[in-house]
C-alpha cells in the first residue's frame, strides 16, 4: 500500500486539500498528515478508500460532507469534525469542540475524550444510513440537541458521573441517546425522556462499544454490562405546540 | 462570526506583539478584513501615571485644535504625538491614529471617589458624542489600542505591534454582521482600565445600552460591544464588584440553578439579578475582558460561541480556537474549555 507524508506546518488548508484530493485520485490508501495547526475543512466531501492520519490538532469542520475515508486525529479537534458526514470513520485521540457530528447523516465519529456543547447537533438517519457518535469521556451541554436519528454513546471513561451539563436530548425527535450509568431528571432537555437500558439494547449495542474500546485502546469487558441510561425522544414532534396552533 | 484571543503573564513579564499577530492571523476565517486590533497593557512604562489617550481624527486641524483645548482645560498634556504607522498595501488609512500622555487636574470636580477617572472618563464621552471628527478609543494608565478595518496581519503590520511590549495581550477578528465595520468599531473597544473583545452579538444591546446611558455613559461607536466595556466600568469600577460578580450580573445563572443553591449563595444570586436586570446580556457571545490587574473571559450561558483556554506556567491563554494558543505557545500543557457562563480569571500576582 502506497504511504504518502505531508508536512502541513504553515501551510493554507486550500493547498492542503488539493493534495489530498490528488493523491486519492491517483490511488493512495494512506496519508499521513504531520504538523497540522488549525487547517480547516481537511477531507471535507472527500470519497473513497483512504486512511488519513492527521498529528496535530486540525481546525473546524473536519471530514464535512466526507463519504467513506478514514481519518484519525492524533490530537485535539476544533469544533464540528464530521459536520453532515455521509459515511467513513474519524477517530479523534483528543478531545474535540463544540458541535461534533453536526448535522451527521451516516458514518462514525469516535472521540477518545470529552467533547463540547451541543455534540450531534442535528443528527439524522434514513433508511440503511445510522450515524454513530461514541464518546470515551464527557460532554458538556445540549447533547443530541434537535437530534433526528442516530446513536449517541457516551462512556464516562474517568469521569464519576458521565454528564452533568443540562439539555440532554433538548427537542430529540428521532434516535437514541445511550449514557454510562445514571442521569438526573433536570439534566434532560425538553421532549426528551428516560427508558431502562435493556439485555436486547447490550446485544444490540456491544459490538459498537467493543469497536470503539478497540479503537482506543480500552478493555471493552467492564462497559458489557446494562448500567446505562437510554435517553429517546419523548414524541415526534416536540415544539408541535410552540410555533403553531392546531 | 469573529475570532478573539487574550493572554495574561501573571508574574508581568512581557511579551512583544509578535506571536499574538500570529494567533489572530491562524483565525483569518473567522473574520472578513473589516476589521482587526490589539490592545496591551505595560506598554508605556516611561509614562507611568499618565492616561494613554489615543484618538483617531478625521483630520489634524479642526478636530485635533477642538481635542487639544479641552483636554488642556481639564489637565495637562505631558507629551503627545502621531501613533507611528506603516503604510500597508491592503489597508487604507482612513484616520490618523494619535496619542497623548495626559494627567487631568483632579481638584475640578467634586463628589467623586476618583476624580481623574471620573474626569478622564468624561473627556471620552464628551469627546466622541460632541467633536466631529475625532474617537478617543483608548483611554487608559500603560496600555493602548491599535486597531483599524483591515486583516489581523495587515493591521499589526501598520502599527508594528511587535515593536510594543506588554504583559496582556488581547487581540480580535472582526466579521461585522449588524452594523458596517469602521476603525471605531473594530475590537478592543476600550474605556479607561476596561478594554474589550467580543465574539457574538449582544441582543440586548437596546436594554443595556438605555441601562449605560442612564449612568453617564454614551455609546457612539455604532456596535454593541462598547456597551460591554462601560457595563463592566460601571459595576466594575463604579460599584465596586469584583470582577467574577460583574460576570455572574452580565450572564447570571438560571433560576433553576439559583433554586438550587445554598441559602445565603441563593440570596446573593437573587439580589445581583434583580438589581443589575438591566445589565443582564442575551444574545450570543464569548468575552475576554481585560484590566491592569487581569483578564476574565466568558461565554453566554447556553454557550452559542465557542472559548478555549489554555495554561503554561505563569501564562493563561484564553481563545476562540486552540490552535490560535497553540500557535501562540506551542509548549502550551493545559488546554479545556470552560462551562458556559463561568467566568476564566487570570490575575497578575504581586
Amino acid at each position: 500500500m502506497e504511504t504518502m507524508t505531508i508536512d502541513a506546518k504553515g501551510m493554507h488548508y486550500t493547498p492542503l486539500n488539493r493534495m489530498i484530493r490528488e493523491a486519492v485520485a491517483s490511488g493512495v490508501k494512506d496519508i499521513v498528515i504531520d504538523n497540522v495547526l488549525g487547517q480547516r475543512f481537511i477531507a471535507n466531501g472527500l470519497r473513497g478508500d483512504v486512511r488519513i492520519t492527521i498529528n496535530g490538532v486540525p481546525g473546524g469542520d473536519l471530514g464535512m460532507f466526507m463519504s467513506g475515508p478514514e481519518c484519525i486525529v492524533r490530537g485535539d479537534c476544533e469544533h464540528a469534525p464530521g459536520n453532515t458526514m455521509d459515511n467513513g470513520t474519524i477517530v479523534i485521540h483528543g478531545s474535540a469542540g463544540d458541535a461534533v457530528a453536526h448535522s451527521m447523516r451516516g458514518g462514525r465519529v469516535f472521540v477518545r475524550g470529552n467533547i463540547g456543547y451541543r455534540g450531534g447537533i442535528h443528527m439524522k438517519e434514513y433508511s440503511q444510513k445510522r450515524p454513530v457518535l461514541v464518546i470515551g469521556g464527557t460532554s458538556h451541554a445540549f447533547l443530541g440537541e434537535y437530534m433526528a436519528g442516530g446513536i449517541i454513546l457516551v462512556l464516562g471513561i474517568g469521569h464519576e458521573t458521565t454528564l452533568e451539563d443540562r439539555g440532554i436530548g433538548s427537542g430529540i425527535h428521532g434516535g437514541e441517546i445511550i449514557i454510562r450509568g445514571d442521569v438526573e431528571d433536570r439534566l434532560l432537555g425538553v421532549g426528551a425522556r428516560k427508558v431502562r437500558f435493556t439485555d436486547e439494547d447490550l446485544k444490540r449495542l456491544s459490538p459498537l462499544i467493543k469497536e470503539f474500546c478497540e479503537r482506543i485502546e480500552v478493555d471493552p469487558v467492564p462497559f458489557m454490562d446494562t448500567n446505562y441510561t437510554r435517553i429517546v425522544p419523548a414524541s415526534s414532534r416536540p415544539f408541535a405546540g410552540k410555533y403553531t396552533w392546531e | 462570526m469573529c475570532g478573539i484571543i487574550g493572554v495574561i503573564d501573571r508574574t508581568k513579564a512581557r511579551m512583544d506583539g509578535s506571536s499574538i499577530k500570529r494567533a489572530l492571523s491562524l483565525m483569518n476565517e473567522r473574520g472578513s478584513g473589516e476589521g482587526a486590533g490589539y490592545v496591551a497593557y505595560g506598554i508605556y512604562p516611561d509614562y507611568p501615571d499618565c492616561y494613554a489617550i489615543h484618538v483617531f481624527f478625521d483630520n489634524l486641524i479642526e478636530p485635533k485644535s477642538k481635542v487639544d483645548e479641552v483636554l488642556q482645560k481639564w489637565g495637562r498634556i505631558v507629551h503627545q504625538e502621531e501613533i507611528p504607522t506603516y503604510e500597508q498595501p491592503g489597508l487604507k488609512k482612513e484616520h490618523v491614529p494619535w496619542r497623548y500622555f495626559y494627567k487631568p487636574y483632579t481638584d475640578f470636580i467634586v463628589g467623586s471617589n476618583n476624580p481623574a477617572e471620573d474626569i478622564v472618563k468624561h473627556l471620552v464621552m464628551a469627546v466622541n458624542s460632541t467633536i466631529p471628527g475625532a474617537l478617543i478609543f483608548s483611554s487608559g494608565i500603560n496600555l493602548g489600542v491599535f486597531k483599524a478595518a483591515g486583516w489581523p496581519e495587515d493591521v499589526a503590520d501598520f502599527y508594528r505591534i511587535e515593536d510594543y511590549k506588554g504583559y496582556i495581550w488581547l487581540a480580535h477578528n472582526r466579521y461585522p454582521t449588524n452594523t458596517p465595520g469602521w476603525w471605531g468599531g473594530a475590537h478592543p473597544f476600550n474605556l479607561l482600565d476596561w478594554a474589550v473583545v467580543h465574539n457574538g452579538e449582544i441582543t440586548s444591546y437596546g436594554t443595556n445600552k438605555r441601562y449605560v446611558e442612564s449612568n453617564g455613559y454614551k455609546c457612539t461607536m455604532s456596535t454593541d460591544t462598547e456597551v460591554v466595556a462601560y457595563l463592566f466600568d460601571l459595576l466594575g469600577r463604579r460599584h465596586g464588584l469584583p470582577s467574577e460578580m460583574v460576570v455572574e450580573a452580565l450572564a447570571p445563572h438560571f433560576w433553576d440553578e439559583i433554586d438550587r443553591m445554598p441559602e445565603k449563595e441563593q440570596k446573593l444570586q437573587r439580589t445581583l439579578r434583580l438589581t443589575y436586570g438591566p445589565a443582564l446580556m442575551n444574545g450570543p457571545f464569548a468575552i475576554v475582558v481585560a484590566t491592569s490587574k487581569g483578564i476574565v473571559g466568558f461565554t453566554d450561558r447556553i454557550k452559542l460561541r465557542p472559548l478555549v483556554v489554555g495554561e503554561n506556567g505563569s501564562r493563561l491563554y484564553i481563545s476562540s480556537e486552540e490552535a490560535a494558543i497553540r500557535v501562540m505557545d506551542p509548549e502550551v500543557n493545559t488546554i479545556y474549555m470552560p462551562r458556559a457562563g463561568e467566568p476564566v480569571v487570570g490575575r497578575v500576582v504581586q
